[in-house]
């Protein structure tokens, strides 16, 4: 018995075993989830003809209808003298990397069958790994902000600075509730109805064409019920500055998105080991 | 002794299986209108859906050691791929152990996880990551890779633009160049050409037998099976029945598959006819009523034969036919050859061991008299297969080359 692989770990197999080493698999299987996020952005923009100009262009569009709808026609009010252009901005960032990253990863389980039926790695990969690929995305977008701050002669404030942790928390809202639905989506197709739905409802739901201060003040606490709300008004906070942030309301969002994490990865985890079975 | 490298205890998988709703998913509205229907329908219970639990495996129990080369072998349904699937964690067993000592990759299906889209130089590393190769490892390998699926001019074309030949071939050569101490292979040698194929079983061997590797080979191919493996495990309905040396392996598989169907008996009641067939039966040399034949087993037809009046000029011929009913070959015996004793005629024909190919056959027997009569004539009956177990072909096994095997020399 050539003992030169005393290295390689026993590996045990029995019910309910993998709950102990996952998050060491997830680890030891990092090289993967790179590749599969590389192979999701490379093949995102394939046969297009402007390719990536698209993640630049659909949050640019929908920024001018909601400026000229929201601003212009029905005349809200911005938050302090930014113009309104980037107050929407600011919130379409946020936004549109949750909607882009729910309805990817929603349906990365069942559009990945042929892995999951035939090769093992901790499944949680592949939903995050369409997360990482809206992330891109945000990216890009974000440059075109930096643009817009050159085109209306803003300079953010200091606050900016704590941009990132808002950008962590949506990181984490996005990731939670696509683990939770892309589960569910595994057993319940119904769920790639109901995900286009949820994004279109919560555009107007959620503050992005308007200011959150609109809302009437006794009703901004039950608002901040929805996880959006709380990042957006970070996202304004942090870039626009003008507003005193609703820490009360930020402080329900950021229960809410840490119980949607929870609920997500502990559901996930619970029906993870039939996917192959009920896929 | 060496301590296994995998051992397997006690290992059982169920599946529940739903009787009303065989969809593999459900949908809300399936599950609510099922609410709603037991609601309504309280007394009615016999129309609602019954669960069965079907037992995929059943305490299985193993070792395999550090370069062996395993074989799984059984019919369809047998187990072979859930086993597959519970050794690769793809899906977990309910109750059982298994201890698993090195680095394991499956290889359930070839070219998993290629995406059309991708250039074959793009797929290469992304099946490579999916199989458990770190880019380092690929890139070591890259050239040798190309080279072995024979695709270098192709590298930067989208793979979607590949012939389905291509495709396999760069699918396997990404495979077959992973280097884990066990490796799992299911089927995936009856893809591509059989030059290809030849290809890859080489290359199989070698892994295991110059490297070292433990390898675990499901296949339907006995031929391919008895070429690579040292050693197999008979599963039947979920149970090993039998395990041992891969080619006693094989001989139990095949004579375990006995099967009534596999013999004639006339069905006429009233026996008008002046002469026919009241039964015919295909045998080992044991006497065993069998369906599937090695080939280099002799085949044994019974006849039982009624006369109920007697012609002279009566010719009995034997006909081999293939699946779709074509004459393969014919020999012609007078029935004044074999005694008739009481109105029955009762012999035993033999046809000489390793000529057939391995393949699917049936007969036609014919009774009758050179000028015009027929006395009875029964077509595609009895069945048989010939089983490939190591035959100079076997890497061919399931190319359609042939019936016979001729006897040749190189002059």
């Amino acid at each position: 018995m050539a003992d030169s692989k005393i290295s390689v770990p026993e590996l045990i197999i029995e019910p309910g075993r993998t709950e102990k080493n996952y998050w060491r698999d997830l680890w030891l299987f990092r090289e993967l989830f790179y590749i599969l996020s590389w192979r999701d952005i490379k093949v995102r923009y394939k046969q297009t003809v402007i390719g990536a100009v698209w993640s630049v262009l659909r949050p640019l569009l929908t920024m001018i209808i909601f400026t000229v709808i929201f601003g212009r026609v029905a005349k809200l009010p911005t938050e302090g003298t930014a113009p309104y252009a980037i107050m929407v901005y600011a919130a379409m960032l946020p936004w549109q990397f949750f909607a882009n990253a729910l309805s990817e990863a929603s349906n990365s389980l069942v559009g990945n069958t042929n892995l999951i039926t035939k090769i093992y790695f901790p499944r949680m990969i592949i939903p995050a790994s369409s997360v990482i690929v809206s992330f891109v995305d945000f990216a890009i977008s974000f440059g075109l902000m930096l643009i817009l701050f050159v085109w209306y002669h803003f300079l953010p404030p200091l606050q900016i600075i704590f941009l990132p942790l808002f950008i962590i928390l949506a990181f984490l809202a996005s990731f939670g509730i696509s683990l939770y639905i892309t589960a569910l989506n595994v057993k319940y197709r119904d769920f790639r109805y109901i995900i286009p739905f949820i994004v279109q409802f919560g555009l107007y739901v959620s503050p992005v064409g308007f200011s959150s201060s609109v809302i009437p003040a006794k009703w901004r606490l039950l608002y901040s019920l929805n996880p959006m709300v709380g990042i957006i008004d970070g996202f304004r906070w942090s870039i626009l500055g003008e507003q005193k942030m609703y820490w009360a309301g930020f402080l329900v969002s950021c229960v809410v998105i840490a119980l949607f994490c929870y609920i997500g990865v502990r559901y996930f985890r619970k029906t993870e080991k039939t996917f192959a079975d009920n896929i | 002794m060496p301590s296994p490298i995998i051992t397997v205890e006690n290992l059982s998988k169920k599946f529940i299986i739903s009787h009303e709703a065989p969809e593999r998913y459900k949908s809300l509205r399936d599950i609510m209108s099922n609410k709603v229907k037991g609601l309504t329908r309280k007394g009615n219970k016999q129309k609602s859906s019954f669960k069965e639990e079907f037992y995929a495996l059943k305490d299985i129990n193993f070792k395999v050691y550090s370069g062996d080369r395993l074989g799984i072998i059984g019919r369809n349904g047998a187990g072979k791929s859930t086993l597959l699937k519970i050794l690769s964690r793809i899906t977990e067993p309910n109750t059982g152990r298994i201890t698993i000592r090195g680095r394991v990759a499956s290889l359930l299906e070839v070219g998993t996880g290629f995406h059309p889209e991708l250039t074959g130089r793009e797929n290469i590393f992304l099946n490579g990551a999916i199989l458990g190769m770190n880019r380092a490892e690929i890139r070591k390998k890259f050239d040798e890779i190309v080279d072995f699926a024979e695709v270098e001019k192709f590298l930067d074309t989208p793979v979607k633009r590949y012939s389905s030949g291509m495709y396999v071939r760069l699918a396997f050569a990404v495979a077959a160049h992973l280097e884990p101490e066990i490796l799992i292979v299911d089927e995936v040698l009856s893809v591509g050409d059989a030059q290809f194929q030849k290809k890859c079983l080489g290359k199989m061997e070698d892994v295991s037998k110059n490297e070292g590797r433990t390898v675990l080979f499901v296949s339907h191919n006995m031929g391919v099976v008895t070429q690579l493996c040292k050693n197999a495990i008979l599963l039947k309905k979920g149970n090993i029945i039998f395990e041992g040396a891969a080619s006693e392996v094989i001989t139990r598989y095949i004579s375990n598959n006995t099967n009534e169907s596999n013999f004639y008996k006339s069905t006429d009641p009233n026996n008008l006819k002046e002469i026919f067939f009241e039964e015919v039966l295909i045998v080992n040399s044991n006497n065993q009523a069998i369906e599937d034949f090695q080939f280099n087993e002799s085949i044994y037809l019974k006849f039982r034969i009624r006369v109920n009046k007697n012609n002279p000029s009566a010719l009995i011929s034997f006909t081999l036919q293939n699946m779709v009913g074509e004459y393969l070959s014919t020999f012609v015996e007078t029935l004044n050859r074999f005694t008739v004793k009481d109105n029955i005629a009762e012999f035993t024909i033999k046809l000489q061991p390793s000529i057939i190919a391995p393949n699917s056959y049936s007969f036609r027997f014919a009774i009758f008299n050179p000028s015009d009569v027929v006395f009875d004539l029964i077509e595609m009956v009895c069945p048989i297969r010939i089983i490939d177990n190591g035959t100079s072909m076997s890497i061919f096994e399931g190319v359609s080359y042939g019936n016979f095997f001729l006897d040749y020399e190189i002059c």
